[in-house]
């Protein structure tokens, strides 16, 4: 058998590369579809591939509170807001504002340039193997009440007042 | 294992389309979901971070960032989409470029 001129790929590699394909086509389905419905369920997609991608990477609970927060909560509002507001948007209007050349050269030279710095800097290719998986969301628990209770306890109170502030924007006064 | 260059880039191309979105597109909710892109690709470095940093079983500030991150998203796009409610419903239009009341 002939030396192949490069390693073979692990399993958790082609995982990754499929995981990380269906992201790169959700965000260019979010980015590119002319129709609002087909970009939220590229979003979907896409929120799905970084979910797996926090389970490659061994954090599951961030993974499934992916799943959760922005697959469960987040799709749906953006759902109901498409379908509360469309009526004039699906027509032959073009989805890109005036200034979408402008972006779309900004935008590809910051992944060109992200991409330049990324790959020159000599990244560990292994991390520390974690063997007590169990104990990280023990230790999630415990940080949020212990030295992040604080921080823990401004971000309920900014997710109660925004809430409020949703409901209170959103109002219909008549 | 999956090198971190990888987890870097595909940040990298899920911020940019997050950029183009929040840059170039003319709905209003379309925006938003860039920000959510964009948003996701820095929760995806601050997870590939914590996983190449030193002890990730004990050091676990990465997850805990990216747990607020993703609740201040969550407060931030029921804020956003209330605005783009209430936009609609004064204007009849959630375009961006018919939105320039405050153009000088």
């Amino acid at each position: 058998m002939p030396e192949l001129p490069f390693p073979l790929p692990t399993v958790q590699q082609v995982i990754f590369s499929m995981v990380a394909a269906l992201t790169v086509f959700g965000a260019l389905v979010v980015v590119l579809a002319p129709n609002l419905f087909h970009s939220a369920l590229g979003l979907v997609a896409a929120f799905f591939g970084v979910a797996s991608v926090y389970i490659i990477a061994e954090a599951e609970f961030i993974g499934v509170s992916q799943v959760l927060i922005y697959v469960g909560a987040i799709s749906t509002l953006i759902t109901f807001a498409i379908m509360l507001t469309r009526g004039m948007m699906f027509g032959a209007t073009s989805p890109r504002n005036r200034q979408w050349g402008t972006a779309a050269i900004i935008t590809s030279l910051t992944f060109l340039v992200l991409v330049a710095i990324v790959s020159s800097v000599p990244w560990p290719a292994v991390g520390e193997p974690i063997s007590q998986g169990h104990e990280i969301i023990a230790g999630l628990g415990r940080a949020f009440v212990n030295e992040y209770v604080i921080p823990f306890l401004l971000l309920a109170m900014l997710l109660l007042v925004a809430l409020a502030g949703a409901i209170v924007l959103a109002r219909d006064y008549k | 294992m999956v090198p971190l260059t990888w987890y870097l880039i595909l940040a990298a191309f899920v911020f940019s389309c997050g950029l183009f979105a929040a840059l170039g597109r003319r709905n209003a909710i379309a925006v938003l979901m860039g920000i959510e892109l964009m948003l996701n690709a820095a929760n995806i470095n601050l997870i590939a971070f914590w996983r190449y940093g030193a002890a990730p079983a004990q050091n676990l500030d990465g997850q805990i960032f990216a747990l607020f991150v993703i609740a201040v998203a969550a407060a931030e796009v029921a804020v956003g989409l209330a605005l783009v409610i209430s936009v609609y419903r004064n204007r009849r239009t959630v375009n961006l470029d018919d939105l320039d009341l405050l153009k000088g």
